[in-house]
């Protein structure tokens, strides 16, 4: 047997290919860190979640319409867009979800399907069902050269915010006050009221923190694709699946989620084109198999 | 008296079906035949869900795999519609098994998660193999037998059948084995402590429900003539999660009732505005947070509560 197809693999299209794959898991690790912090001390299964990194692209879109294209208005899009998104879950969170949170998970899980039916008609009536693009400033545009062959430069800008993201994050929640009370308050809710803190704020908080993430999300993948209705029913599914393969409620794990789901697609394309997307759920089913409750320590 | 006046209405509701495609136009009669496979669909669901408490979050699958089966065997394979008809829920009562076997280990939420998993797997071969199920387009004008080829024989077809089946799922509930699991789901550990088998007892409430999912499929494709890959997708299987909990998913007829009031909403509020996911949304929330017992289970509450004040005065 030749072993020319490992050669294959060393070829530096593969290594782009397999870079521009990274760029994709930068943006499921975004979305999927939000979606497990809220796991794992709200313990809300939240659906929505796909919903607001849906809304953020689209008012990453309205804000670089209003602004303008240019780099300023990518950086207000990054940045306004998210906060618009945290706002709309601040509503949510007060007005409904904080009543509910010693419902079952299940009643949690379809009230939370009930909002993302509700935002996915609301983004209908605010920007209708077209395909919008939001455009690349200048100076993200072109490409750098990577074992000689053309590698885009947004995609790089990408692959750096993945690990500034998640160091942020586990700042917050490891040396931050505010972090260690969620922490604790993920463990045993009632004792961390009895010493006197006010757990529903800190509820709403990373709530909020956890959102503001999804919508960071969109906003970071709106240049890079269409946007439009509907592009979060994939995610949010692959969003689910790398939390609980990382482990609900472990920022790590949902990185490492995040990595085994897009490195197996994106090599799963390479391998069997028509059939790529196959991969990341059987490498899920292949991790619960031997890992049922994820890979890394879960704070459930 | 609750069980008296069940019967009534149900004999009533009987004879409006026998009779209905005598008196309104076919677009009716293929909604009514719409609402009782899916309420066929979500009372399968509930046999898992409601009264074995497992977390069946990818139901629809099943459903998909049972009409996929059924389509590819009439088209692809050429076999006799009627085989197929019985081919397509033994497949989806086996993938059932397969999947069972594979997630039964784990609990709540983490059983939900693979299940979506491996239903997103099958999913997305089916949405990919375009040679066999026909990729993202599905599979249009699959034949019917002419005896029930015509919209009318489509339609009684699917009544008896769902009725056949909805009969057998409330024998096997009120039978030894639905009590078991009944007591399985109220507390799994006590279940366990006096001899009985717990997962064998889920595994094979998985089987059933995932058999009569595959039944529902096919009256879809008998009333539908056509496949495509959203019947696999998970926001059906929401969907129908939505339907039992809206009828009330401790009752047996809940989900029925459900499904009818979501597809009916459907039908009629999308004909009044395009944005009628947000209406369905609306209401999911309100059924939620003030009627969490669905609205059969909210029936009977107060039925029950008039007989017992009745009893009393």
């Amino acid at each position: 047997m030749s072993l020319d197809f490992l050669a294959y693999f060393y070829s530096p299209g593969v290594v782009c290919q397999i870079l521009v794959g990274l760029s994709r898991t930068v943006i499921l690790f975004i979305v999927a860190s939000g979606l497990s912090l809220i796991l794992g001390v709200l313990r809300i299964p939240n659906i929505a979640h796909g919903s607001l990194y849906m809304i953020g692209a689209f008012m990453a879109y309205t804000v670089s319409r209003v602004v303008g294209g240019g780099i300023t208005g990518y950086w207000m899009a990054i940045i306004l867009a998210p906060l618009g998104v945290a706002l709309v879950s601040f509503i949510v969170e007060r007005g409904i979800f904080s009543r509910l949170y010693e419902r079952e998970h299940i009643m949690l899980f379809l009230l939370t399907f009930s909002f993302s039916l509700v935002f996915g008609d609301l983004v209908k009536m605010v920007w209708g069902a077209d395909y919008r693009s939001v455009p690349m400033p200048t100076s993200f545009q072109g490409s750098i050269p990577i074992f000689g062959l053309p590698f885009p430069i947004y995609n790089f800008f990408l692959l750096l915010m993945g690990p500034i993201v998640a160091v942020l994050l586990w700042l917050i929640v490891n040396k931050t006050k505010m972090g260690k009370i969620s922490r604790a308050a993920a463990v045993d809710r009632e004792m961390v009221g009895a010493v006197g803190i006010n757990v529903s704020l800190v509820f709403c908080i990373v709530f909020v923190i956890g959102c503001f993430l999804a919508g960071l999300g969109g906003a970071l993948v709106a240049p890079i694709v269409n946007v439009v209705l509907g592009m979060d029913h994939t995610l949010i599914m692959e969003c689910f699946l790398i939390v609980i393969i990382g482990g609900l409620g472990n920022i790590w794990g949902a990185l490492l989620g995040s990595l085994i789901f897009g490195l197996t697609q994106s090599l799963g394309i390479l391998i069997w084109p028509q059939f790529g997307i196959v991969f990341p759920y059987a490498a899920v089913i292949v991790v619960l198999s031997f890992r049922p409750t994820g890979l890394l320590r879960s704070t459930w | 008296m609750v069980k008296r006046k069940t019967t009534v209405i149900l004999l009533l509701v009987a004879a409006v079906l026998v009779f209905l495609p005598l008196g309104v136009p076919r677009f009716y009669t293929y909604i009514t035949a719409l609402i009782v496979t899916m309420g066929l669909l979500s009372t399968s669901l509930n046999f898992a869900l409601g009264y074995g408490g497992i977390y069946q979050l990818h139901h629809g699958v099943f459903y998909g795999t049972g009409a996929y089966a059924t389509a590819v065997m009439i088209t692809k394979l050429g076999y006799n519609p009627w085989l197929a008809y019985i081919a397509g829920p033994l497949v989806a009562a086996a993938l059932s098994l397969v999947m069972g076997i594979i997630c039964i280990r784990l609990s709540k939420l983490y059983f939900g998660m693979l299940q979506i998993s491996l239903g997103s797997l099958v999913w997305a071969i089916v949405f990919r193999w375009y040679s066999f199920t026909g990729g993202d387009d599905g599979i249009h004008g699959i034949p019917a037998p002419s005896m029930i080829g015509s919209s009318k024989g489509a339609y009684y077809f699917t009544i008896i059948v769902a009725g056949l089946a909805m009969f057998l799922m409330y024998r096997i509930l009120h039978s030894p084995f639905g009590s078991t699991l009944q007591g399985i789901r109220d507390n799994a550990v006590r279940s366990q402590a006096i001899g009985v088998n717990v997962r064998r007892h889920q595994l094979a409430a998985l089987v059933m429900a995932g058999f009569f999912a595959g039944v529902a499929g096919v009256l879809f494709v008998v009333v539908d003539n056509s496949v495509f890959p959203d019947l696999l997708f998970w926001t059906l299987s929401l969907e129908i999660t939505i339907m039992a909990l809206l009828g009330g998913w401790f009752t047996f007829l809940g989900p029925m009732l459900g499904a009818a009031m979501i597809v009916l909403l459907r039908t009629f509020v999308s004909t009044v505005t395009e944005y009628w996911t947000f209406a369905m949304g609306i209401l999911l929330m309100l059924v939620i947070l003030f009627l969490p017992e669905g609205v059969l289970g909210k029936v009977f509450e107060i039925w029950k509560s008039r007989a017992s004040a009745e009893d009393r005065g």
